[in-house]
């Protein structure tokens, strides 16, 4: 019984059930399948993180958010007033999340890739954007690069999916995606 | 030699206790079971908040309940429950003394001391940083120092563990190697050695960092450590818990391994690879490399999970043995249909192991995928899949072998036999439920630790998905169901250790060990229904790891 010593002294030797000869080569091919996929996706998949990311400062990292947002500013929106910003398609936007909004609202054109850099400005928190539903985390002190291209059009939410603090559910931001 | 007073035999089953370890078992298993009370209940009022149309707790109040639930169930809860089992699957099992039973009520000492002083500090409102209690954001040092001592004690019941084994084989109590049960303990508890000294080495400088003698914790390298404790915790679950499946399958059917070699390499499979896990945790965190990613998150090449699909084969295969021997032998699967249903210890361990495969098991390794997590980060899917590890996989299992424990520790029968019948069910069934509805909201995007679906204060307009509501609310109504089989279980079990009647003398015969002396051939397949089950069970796992994958391709392009 498994709850008292082997029966056979020398356990090793005992042969093997079938079942279970057919059954761990079947699950090993599964996991090595499973394996392969990743790198694989890498190489022929249109979703997957890039690796990209720097330290900064958040003084410096607020400083380019709003260096952004003189130049590209179009508009408010929301009961903040949040700047809407509209850069030009491939250039290098700025998402910054802090106490309890994101800032500011970035207005992207369909189809087209943007460089978007994430960080926080104090706590830790999570980018969700919904209802595409990609997800990433945000750390102070971490510029994090995604290259992002949308490919469906409309008003998105960015949910904060990071617990920080009691205003968590209330960091809300927005994201916009117009044809062209 | 005092030794045989030192023992008594169970009149039961014919387990030679050591009243030194007896002591220990009971202490840290109704221990484990009043804090499995309490943060259970803290789980429903979470659940209920989450519902919508209820939204019970105001946001404060919200936070501190899901914190005192992580900490309470994932942490104090299970590792109580698994210091009484190490115990027992070493001095009771092998038939030995334990090792040093006074440093164990140290042990003891310690972990009741922490888990209070940090749930006291949570409690009291100012430590409301979730169990994972990431840096920046900052708790009370005690809420740190509490984790500390409970994980000091911790690792003291580990080396009284590893003292026994010693002790047991210089004492020759045994022959040849340990039971297998005995090895999955030994896997879980090297697994907690791991954890908890991650653990210090992340918590005692955060402890230091809390009271200013440190200025800075970096926030990246806290997640990468507080992981290698906060994931392997729950490795320590799945191998105790798999013991546990192995420990039943042989006390209700006295069925036996069907090759020692086969389930043991299973098990060295955790000890080599389960660790490596907690990068699933870190999937879509700036600064990792996917290389890094996908070895660790894949725990090596998926490895360990080919050690559970092992275990998924083996438990119900050893049981389908026994059954077999016994006479069930008509069709594929006689020997289940056949089994004792109506037995907790049976239907508990079943359900177990058939939800954590399925729930728990497919979604978990799905959810690991490096790129599949872009989807399901933070998302409510995360504790709809860890419901169907550690509460339908470990805690039911646990709850399952407790129907045992109490009339061989305590020497008392059962109270209710006819709420313990159906117990089983009610916690699986509403737990299951739990999970699975969890596991749809986060599909559509629902945030986990959330207080606000509809973000009233937020300064924007987003609504989820209407269903997302439907499978908050059905999730309240499961969580309602698992409260009350977690209730009927408290109470049939509370009930018996004070109130059941003494057991005299077994009424049935004592589950003698069966004439199953060998199987294991090579040229024959001996469990066919548990094969079959095996394959519906693969054919489930790759289509919905494809699902996933597909629709992943189907959102925004990232690179």
């Amino acid at each position: 019984m498994s709850i008292s010593p082997p029966s056979e002294k020398i356990w090793w030797r005992e042969p093997i059930e079938k079942a279970e000869v057919v059954w761990v080569a079947l699950a090993l091919v599964w996991c090595l399948i499973m394996f392969a996929m990743m790198p694989l996706w890498h190489l022929k998949g249109s979703q997957n993180m890039s690796n990209e990311a720097y330290r900064i400062s958040p003084e410096a990292f607020q400083e380019k958010v709003e260096a952004m947002v003189t130049k590209y500013k179009v508009g408010t929106t929301g009961k903040a007033d949040t700047p809407v910003v509209h850069p030009p398609p491939g250039s290098d936007v700025y998402l910054m999340a802090r106490l309890w909004d994101w800032y500011p609202v970035l207005e992207l054109e369909k189809d087209k890739s943007y460089r978007v850099h994430i960080s926080s400005l104090d706590w830790q928190h999570g980018f969700s954007l919904q209802p595409a539903n990609i997800n990433l985390q945000v750390h102070p002190g971490i510029d994090m690069v995604v290259t992002l291209t949308p490919t469906t059009t409309g008003e998105f939410g960015i949910v904060c999916n990071e617990f920080c603090g009691i205003g968590h559910h209330s960091m809300l931001g927005k994201l916009r995606v117009v044809g062209k | 030699m005092a030794a045989a007073a030192e023992f008594r035999t169970c009149p039961l089953t014919g387990l030679k206790l050591h009243r030194g370890a007896e002591a220990l078992i009971k202490a840290n298993a109704v221990t484990s079971i009043v804090v499995l009370a309490i943060g259970g209940l803290f789980g429903l009022l979470v659940a209920l908040t989450r519902w919508p149309a209820v939204k019970l707790l105001p946001a404060d109040m919200f936070y501190l309940a899901l914190t005192a639930h992580g900490i309470d169930i994932l942490i104090v809860w299970c590792i109580f429950f698994e210091v009484a089992l190490m115990y027992f699957a070493s001095s009771t099992l092998l038939g030995s003394r334990l090792a040093t039973p006074k440093l164990g009520w140290v042990g003891y000492g310690l972990m009741v001391l922490g888990a209070a002083v940090t749930n006291w500090k949570v409690l009291e409102g100012n430590s409301s940083v979730m169990m994972t209690s990431y840096v920046p954001m900052q708790a009370d040092p005690l809420f740190y120092l509490g984790l500390i001592l409970f994980a000091v004690g911790a690792l003291i019941a580990c080396f009284i563990f590893l003292g026994t084994l010693v002790i047991a084989k210089e004492e020759k109590t045994y022959q040849g190697s340990i039971p297998l049960v005995t090895f999955g303990a030994l896997v879980a508890c090297i697994i907690a050695v791991y954890t908890i000294a991650s653990g210090a080495i992340i918590l005692i400088p955060t402890f230091l960092w809390s009271i200013g003698l440190i200025s800075h914790i970096d926030p990246l390298m806290y997640k990468v450590i507080w992981w290698g404790m906060g994931h392997s915790s729950q490795q320590i679950n799945v191998a105790a818990h798999i013991a546990v499946w192995y420990a039943i399958a042989a006390i209700v059917f006295g069925a036996k391994p069907l090759s020692e070699k086969v389930s043991r390499t299973a098990f060295l499979l955790y000890v080599f690879f389960l660790q490596i896990a907690s990068a699933h945790h870190l999937l879509v965190e700036p600064g990792l490399s996917s290389s890094y990613k996908i070895f660790n998150t894949s725990y090596g090449m998926y490895l360990a999970v080919l050690g559970s699909m092992i275990h998924g084969l083996t438990v119900p295969g050893c049981i389908e043995a026994a059954q077999r021997a016994k006479g069930f032998n008509n069709g594929l699967f006689e020997w289940l249909r056949k089994a004792p249903w109506g037995n907790p210890v049976f239907s508990g361990m079943f359900l177990s192991l058939v939800l954590f495969g399925f729930l728990g098991g497919i979604s978990g390794v799905t959810m690991g995928v490096e790129q599949i997590n872009i989807m399901i980060h933070n998302t409510i899917y995360v504790p709809g899949h860890f419901h169907g590890t550690v509460a339908v996989g470990t805690t039911l299992a646990f709850m399952a072998i407790t129907y045992f424990l109490v009339p061989v520790l305590f020497g008392r029968e059962l109270i209710m036999p006819g709420l313990a019948k159906i117990q089983p069910y009610l916690f699986g069934l509403g737990m299951g439920g739990a999970s699975l509805f969890m596991m749809g909201a986060g599909t559509l995007g629902v945030s986990r630790r959330h207080w606000d679906l509809a973000f009233s204060d937020a300064p924007h307009a987003f609504e989820y998905p209407a269903a997302a509501y439907l499978l908050l609310g059905l999730n309240g109504i499961s969580a309602i169901v698992a409260t009350i089989g977690g209730i009927a279980f408290v109470v049939v079990i509370v009930g018996s250790v004070l109130f059941g009647k003494p057991v005299v003398a077994p009424k049935v015969a004592p589950p003698a060990a069966p004439a199953i002396t060998q199987h294991g051939n090579a040229a024959a397949m001996s469990v066919p229904g548990t094969f079959t089950l095996a394959m519906i069970f693969l054919v489930c796992f790759v289509l919905y790891y494809f699902v996933n994958w597909k629709y992943l391709a189907s959102t925004w392009g990232m690179s």
